[in-house]
């Protein structure tokens, strides 16, 4: 039997698969048993009710897609009363992801969602639709630092910052998020992007621009991983594109602890167990007792610093 | 690797109820130059859950130069727990269709389902009356075929552009249906004549309940009739879909229900909603 047991921050994980949020819900019960998972992610959540974005909202790129959700919210109350005992009758872990318009909210949300039942809170300060033309708190050092400072002050629970492609300064801000208190960072959003089709010359969402997510993303989100795990001592939860055990693998070699799969549940809904079984195999078949001992094992010891922190064109 | 077959989430998981599995294709005909029909060999107890207004989630193949990425929600036309078949009827209109029209006998394909919410039949009722056109035929018809195995009488007013688009005509004679077909080339498929043919219905005792699918025309009429003589009317929606199963929250359409307009989920909360809940489109 290999271990495929990870620490996040003080949290064990049974193995390192977990969905990413916004594509998963309870609704996933129907299709295997979420106990297998590593965690479970809920769908970020405001504190007020909030509709979403005019349809359509997703369309598909090459071998990819892009999302214009928004974040549909029934608000917090119902979330305690409905969602959190929903996942209490599972041992595994409870991440709830929260979102706010300002520092305030954000932080009162964070306070609100502290409670028996969850394990962690997932802080997405890099969601591209809320704030205006999809600007986040996540594009900057100092907005990211502000904004964590205060959620750090809202709750004891392990805080997660979910980080934006969307900023070239990846490893300022999440060291920002680091030194402000963050105990593991999530790795990435969705990229800002946009489809228009030739024939109507309408932007194929409703909202114009959307994020992409699905392979077309991993390179940027690997990249990302990789620079978050060099910059900063937290644990790097990869997520971007994860399809395939050679994914999951190679985001653990980039030095991501954990991975989060998003898009791939959308083609495959039983994605996830099957990773976490060819995970196993893996591990296995490489002579290792531990995924741990994948974590962070690319060799990278050719290239200078100044490469590794690159946000310019090669 | 691990093997695909070795995770059958079904084989695995027992209190699962919604299947991620591969079927063979048994055939995929054309059934008129717009339309076309694909049968799967799928297994029994798959096709025992299946219930009239469901519909299946399809990973369409890499085909014909066609690379879809996300899945085709794709109505239940029939199925045949017996024969282990299960049917869909599809028009090819895009990337996902016309890469399924490329699929031959013996091809798999990647189906999740049974999915959303089934038409309701209630015990008591004894006369359905289904009203569809183009492609809502497609899902009205698994309702004839429940009817016929309960012995409940169905009238299945058929729509097209032309007779030779009438398509399931036979199929739903075959199982016991009486058939009305209207047609614009006829000059007979009217909203004016629609609603005189259900109204002639109803005046005869032999409408319980109404059916519609496909046409936004049809709706307001028989939202119309069934306000007016308090008939149970139901119908089935369409909206593009990335999962499927509830995650997602990008097959919204804007519905009438407990006295606010609301955002539902085509996929979850559907695709079939009570008449008075639709808001024509
Ligand atoms: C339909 C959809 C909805 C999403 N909603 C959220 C969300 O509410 N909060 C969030 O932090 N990320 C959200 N995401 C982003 C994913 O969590 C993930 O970061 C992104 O999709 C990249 O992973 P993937 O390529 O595996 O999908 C959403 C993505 C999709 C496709
Ligand atoms: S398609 Fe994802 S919620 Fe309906």
């Amino acid at each position: 039997m290999v271990d495929l047991s990870v620490d996040i921050g003080g949290l064990t994980l049974k193995n390192p698969i977990m969905p990413a949020s916004g594509t998963f819900s309870e609704e996933l019960s129907e299709v295997f048993d979420l106990e297998l998972l590593g965690a479970h992610v809920t769908k970020t959540i405001t504190r007020g009710l909030r509709d979403g974005n005019p349809t359509p909202r997703v369309c598909e790129v090459n071998g990819s897609m892009l999302n214009s959700i928004g974040i549909p919210s029934k608000g917090v109350g119902a979330f305690l009363e409905k969602v959190v005992p929903f996942y209490r009758q599972y041992e595994t872990p409870l991440v709830v992801s929260i979102s706010g318009n300002t520092e305030e909210e954000f932080a009162t949300l964070c306070a609100e969602v502290s409670v028996d039942g969850v394990d962690a809170v997932e802080v997405n300060i890099s969601c591209p639709n809320i704030e205006e033309d999809g600007k986040a708190f996540a594009i900057r050092p100092s907005s990211t630092a502000s904004v964590m400072r205060q959620l750090r002050a809202a709750t004891s629970l392990p805080l997660w910052a979910k980080l934006t492609p969307n900023t070239g300064e990846t490893s300022e801000v999440a060291r920002a998020a680091e030194d402000e208190g963050a105990n593991a960072l999530v790795v990435s959003n969705t990229l800002l992007s946009m489809s228009i089709d030739v024939r109507t010359r309408r932007p194929m969402l409703g909202n114009l621009m959307g994020g992409l997510s699905g392979p077309g993303l991993k390179p940027v989100a690997l990249r990302m991983a990789y620079q978050c795990a060099r910059a900063t001592r937290i644990p790097v939860i990869g997520c971007g594109g994860v399809s395939t055990v050679e994914d999951v693998v190679e985001y653990l070699i980039a030095g991501a602890t954990a991975v989060q799969v998003g898009t791939a549940t959308f083609i495959h809904p039983t994605i996830m167990p099957r990773l976490i079984s060819e995970l196993e195999l893996w591990v296995e078949n490489e002579g290792l007792r531990s995924v741990r001992d994948l974590i962070g094992s690319v060799i990278d010891d050719e290239q200078a610093e100044a490469v590794v922190f690159m946000e310019a064109a090669p | 690797m691990v093997a695909l077959d070795k995770i059958d989430p079904r084989a695995e998981m027992p209190a699962a109820k919604i299947a991620e599995l591969d079927l063979q294709v048994l055939a995929n005909t054309p059934v008129n130059s717009e339309y076309r029909q694909l049968i799967l060999r799928a297994p029994k107890d798959l096709l025992e859950s299946c219930r009239a207004g469901q519909f299946f989630h399809l990973l369409c193949p890499d085909a014909g130069g066609e690379h879809p990425y996300l899945r085709r929600p794709m109505s239940i036309y029939g199925y045949y727990p017996d024969r282990g078949e299960l049917h869909f009827l599809y028009k090819v209109t895009g990337r996902g269709t016309r890469a399924l029209g490329e699929l031959v006998p013996g091809d798999a394909l990647g189906v999740v389902g049974p999915l959303g919410v089934p038409f309701r039949i209630e015990s008591d009722w004894r006369n359905l009356v289904l009203v569809a056109r183009g492609v809502g035929l497609a899902t009205l018809a698994p309702l004839a075929l429940e009817a016929q195995r309960r012995g409940i009488r169905v009238t299945a007013i058929c729509s097209a552009r032309h007779p030779d688009y009438l398509m399931s005509i036979d199929n739903f004679r075959a199982m016991g249906a009486d058939v009305v077909t209207i047609t614009d080339a006829e000059g007979t498929s009217s909203t004016q004549n629609l609603r005189a043919i259900l109204e002639d219905l109803v005046a005869g005792g032999a409408a319980d309940a109404l059916y519609t699918c496909g046409s936004n025309r049809m709706l307001k009429v028989v939202q119309q009739v069934a306000r007016d003589h308090d008939i149970a009317g139901q119908i089935a929606l369409e909206q593009q879909m990335a999962c499927g199963i509830g995650m997602c929250h990008c097959c919204v359409r804007p519905f009438r229900r407990d006295g606010v307009i609301a955002n539902l989920r085509v996929c979850r909360e559907g695709p079939v909603f009570a008449i008075e809940e639709a808001i024509a489109w």
